[in-house]
């Protein structure tokens, strides 16, 4: 590891002359955390995914045994063995967050195996070894000071070292993502949505985060290659299973419809809560031109031509909406589109025959739609590749990928062209946008008709994925999903859309209780996010600047890393 | 550059009239900010609009952007009338600058020269996806275009900086370099020194009379009298929305009711002031500090404040 020359390294020596007490104790809870991975937890071998084998860790404690080996990394960080790495990252505050999220998670197994196994005279020894553990990390850990920390971006590591630090990343994400779908046991789900909180909010904590935001900054396509790649195996982590996929499938839907809703929201900065009804019109189109029984329209063009009428008829749509409202401020278009939502149902719920053209077989719907055909290839069957199975759902979400990356394609380009930095003055400033010739309004219904055209792209796929249409599917309420992953996510950011849209769809198919009170549920976390992170989870570094105006170090800090993005010779010749 | 404007415009010296608005009126109900307002510029011309606070210069700029559709008179452009929509405006050739700071403050100093390119180049949708070779050649040219005006305006350097960290001088000259940025033949320049030292008032003199020397014309809002007198070929001077006396620097600052509007009285401040902007067309030093007692420059600070 290169540091430049502009930072002394000032501590390596300095502040850890010897480890000190804390950092035995601290390393001792942490040791301790993994001898208890070892032992039996519990008696009862059907809950939790079965803790009650010795020396053979379950899952459960499989996450301690990360923990604690996170925590060792870290101790040995302060150790002094690493300095270079010692800089860039505060080991302090991720022992910290570590050990809290340690003690957090044993002492939920204990109240889950108190109330469930029943009783805690179930469980063995090596839970408490565990909690005992945990609580010496804890009290270890809680003095230590933090160190003073070099910036990310003035460090240079080897091109092929920051690479291989995404594909780890990329990795990680697709074993977590697979790990976490497998999970069954909402309890299990739970506890593992705990362990991955309290893990990300450690490196978050400890500065890996900004780190490695630097390092994707500098290798954008590296990092784009590597999601694509991701989502392309995710199918094949999964033998076949149909449910998860299933899943998958419609999240990966949810997150592409969200995608295209961003780019009204996140780019044009358009508030447009009936976006479900352009996903619908993409699937009515689709489903009335389709082979199904109930398909009222006797012409049954290719597929291919489905999808573009669909989408064609989705950004009329928008035009005839957008056109009118897209020349008065904001808060209009908010209402109107409200309202198409609303008209859009009605419309579906009563072109059955008895009040207008017989097409959309009011509230039944069109059921029956048959899987697509694109020559041999039929998206009911099951294909193997590489001998692991791929069911119809997978079909299906490889098809939406493409989709998925048409639209980030569509997205990330607009975003950096003469239109996009259209955008960006609308957003900022529309009157002076104005003044400096950007056509403001024929801009903002392009994103209006625009994301309406995609949404009925992804609409003609969805009717065949879902066999059937019915008006009870794109209702208000979808709209308000969608705008809520934008908000979760981060709007304007590929990334963030991504995060939310699968946090948003994820949790309530895993989580029975979350479904019950997920509008409750989600109405809470929008508040909390509006009040702590206005910008998403992962936002665009513009987004954020735009959230905190009154911000300067952040606005120093953004400027700082554009700096240096821009000064980079790889980057900039990527820029060209 | 002072040398320059000691030199009496001889009105042959300029071109064809660029801006003709004749007959400006502009009421909000039952207020009358600008009345039967005739201003012609010409060709390499500074023009200089002044008056005291509330007199509706900056209503009358925005009746000629187009931001304000006049309720009656009308607005030529190079001869033809201009449809009151800042777009078209810009589209014709006629770019202005803000009184409050109006840059895009999250993009940075190029990207910002890059929206005023917007007008002028063309890639739609479909190109931009796409990515041809048209394209590219298009964003090299506006991004090149950009720099070199920021060059111009001396803000090369910043290029990649965030517009909201830049210093309030500069923001404003990037502003200017924004509004350059749409091939105008016509720049309106709302209090263009307005919060600057003198230092920056000189350079900002020096860069407005550069803009001229690249053909365009200028009209330029201020309230500082010195920098007016010495800077504009004509001076324009509105009080009540309406014009008082259009002449050279030294016709209108002569005239006893220019500072009547701005004083209310006339007494010996009229020779005060007369005298100060004549010593200062002799010479002032860059870098000297604005002299503290005369008139016109006092009033400029109770303005701003």
């Amino acid at each position: 590891m290169t540091t430049s020359p502009a930072v002394p390294r000032t501590k390596t020596s300095v502040n850890n002359p010897r480890p000190s007490p804390q950092w035995w104790l601290a390393l001792a809870g942490a040791v301790l955390l993994i001898a208890s991975a070892f032992l039996s937890w519990c008696y009862v071998p059907a809950l939790l995914g079965d803790l009650s084998i010795d020396a053979f860790p379950g899952g459960l404690q499989i996450l301690m045994i990360i923990v604690a080996v996170l925590a060792i990394f870290f101790l040995v960080l302060r150790s002094g063995r690493m300095p270079s790495m010692d800089t860039l990252l505060d080991s302090a505050k991720a022992l910290k967050a570590l050990s809290a999220t340690a003690v957090a998670f044993m002492v939920l197994v204990a109240i889950v195996i108190a109330l469930q196994a029943p009783g805690l005279a179930n469980a063995n020894p090596g839970l408490f070894v565990g909690i005992v553990g945990a609580a010496l990390m804890l009290a270890g850990s809680w003095q230590m000071a933090s160190d003073p920390l070099v910036d990310p971006i003035t460090v240079r590591l080897p091109g092929w070292v920051e690479i291989l630090v995404i594909v780890v990343m990329m990795a990680i994400i697709l074993f977590g993502a697979a790990y976490a779908l497998g999970q069954e046991d909402g309890t299990v789900f739970c506890l593992f949505l705990v362990f991955l909180g309290g893990v990300v909010a450690a490196l978050a904590r400890g500065g890996l985060f900004s780190w490695i935001s630097v390092i994707a900054a500098r290798h954008r396509q590296v990092l784009m290659m590597g999601a694509l790649a991701v989502a392309f195996l995710f199918p094949f982590t999964q033998n076949g299973s149909d449910a998860n996929m299933s899943i998958a499938t419609q999240v990966l839907i949810f997150a592409t419809t969200a995608l295209g809703l961003n780019i009204v929201v996140g780019l044009a900065g358009l508030l447009d809560l009936g976006y479900i009804a352009f996903l619908g019109a993409g699937a009515y189109v689709s489903a009335m031109m389709s082979h199904s029984a109930f398909a009222h329209i006797g012409w049954k063009p290719p597929f291919i031509v489905v999808v573009i009428i669909g989408a064609i008829v989705s950004s009329i749509l928008g035009l005839i909406i957008g056109s009118p409202t897209l020349r008065v401020s904001g808060d209009y278009l908010a209402i109107v589109t409200l309202a198409f939502g609303e008209i859009f149902r009605l419309t579906v719920n009563n072109l059955d025959g008895n009040n207008g053209p017989r097409l959309t077989n009011g509230p039944n719907g069109i059921p029956g739609i048959p899987d697509l055909e694109f020559g041999a290839f039929n998206f009911g069957d099951t294909h193997t590749v590489l001998g692991i199975p791929l069911g119809r759902f997978a079909n299906y979400y490889f098809l939406m990928l493409i989709v998925a990356g048409f639209i980030i394609l569509v997205f990330t380009r607009l975003n950096n062209s003469r239109i996009g930095r259209g955008w960006v003055a609308i957003r900022e400033d529309e009157k002076a946008a104005e003044a400096m010739g950007v056509n403001t309004f024929g801009l903002k219904l392009f994103a209006f008709a625009g994301g309406a055209f995609l949404a009925g792209m992804a609409g003609t796929i969805k009717a065949h994925q879902d066999v059937s249409v019915t008006p009870d599917q794109y209702i208000f309420l979808e709209s308000a999903f969608l705008l809520a992953a934008i908000v979760l996510g981060g709007m304007g950011s590929v990334a963030g859309v991504l995060v939310g849209a699968t946090v948003l769809k994820l949790l309530p198919e895993k989580l029975r209780f979350v479904a019950d009170y997920r509008l409750l549920i989600f109405g809470l976390l929008l508040v909390v996010m509006m009040r702590f992170r206005p910008e998403g989870l992962v936002p665009s570094r513009r987004r954020a600047l735009e959230f905190h105006a009154d911000d300067q170090e952040l606005a120093d800090r953004v400027e700082e890393v554009h700096l240096e993005i821009a000064a980079d010779p790889d980057t900039a010749e990527a820029k060209a | 550059m002072s040398t320059q404007t000691l030199q009496q415009p001889a009105p042959p010296k300029f071109g064809a009239p660029v801006l003709e608005a004749s007959g400006v009126v502009m009421r909000f109900g039952g207020l009358t900010a600008v009345n039967n307002v005739n201003l012609t510029v010409r060709e390499g011309e500074i023009m200089g609009l002044i008056g005291p606070n509330g007199a509706g210069k900056t209503t009358f700029f925005n009746c000629l952007t187009g931001m304000y559709k006049p309720t009656e008179g009308e607005v030529k452009f190079q001869g033809a009338v201009l449809p009151p929509k800042p777009r078209a405006v810009v589209k014709a050739g006629m770019a202005r600058t803000f009184q409050n700071i109006r840059l895009f403050g999250n993009m940075t100093a190029l990207e910002n020269v890059m929206v005023g390119r917007y007008c002028r180049t063309n890639a739609l949708a479909f190109t931009s996806i796409i990515r041809g070779p048209k394209y590219h050649r298009e964003e090299a040219e506006s991004r090149r275009i950009a720099q070199e005006l920021l060059d111009f305006v001396g803000l090369g350097h910043t290029s990649e900086h965030l517009a909201r960290n830049l210093p309030y001088g500069d923001q404003r000259r990037l502003e200017i370099a924004r509004a350059l940025a749409t091939d105008p033949k016509l720049i309106l320049l709302d209090e263009p020194t307005a919060g600057m030292n003198p230092k920056e008032t000189e350079q900002a003199k020096d860069l407005i009379f550069r803009i001229r020397d690249k053909g365009l014309a200028v009209v330029v809002i201020e309230h500082d009298m010195r920098f007016i007198f010495s800077l504009c070929d004509r001076v324009h001077c509105l009080v009540r929305g309406e014009t008082l006396i259009e002449g050279s620097p030294h016709e209108v600052q002569s005239d006893h009711r220019v500072i009547e509007a701005y004083i209310g009285q006339p007494d010996e401040d009229e020779e005060e002031l007369v005298a100060e902007a004549h010593a200062h067309d002799h010479e002032t030093p860059p870098t000297a500090p604005t002299a503290p007692a005369s008139p016109a420059s006092d009033l400029t600070k109770e303005d701003r404040a």
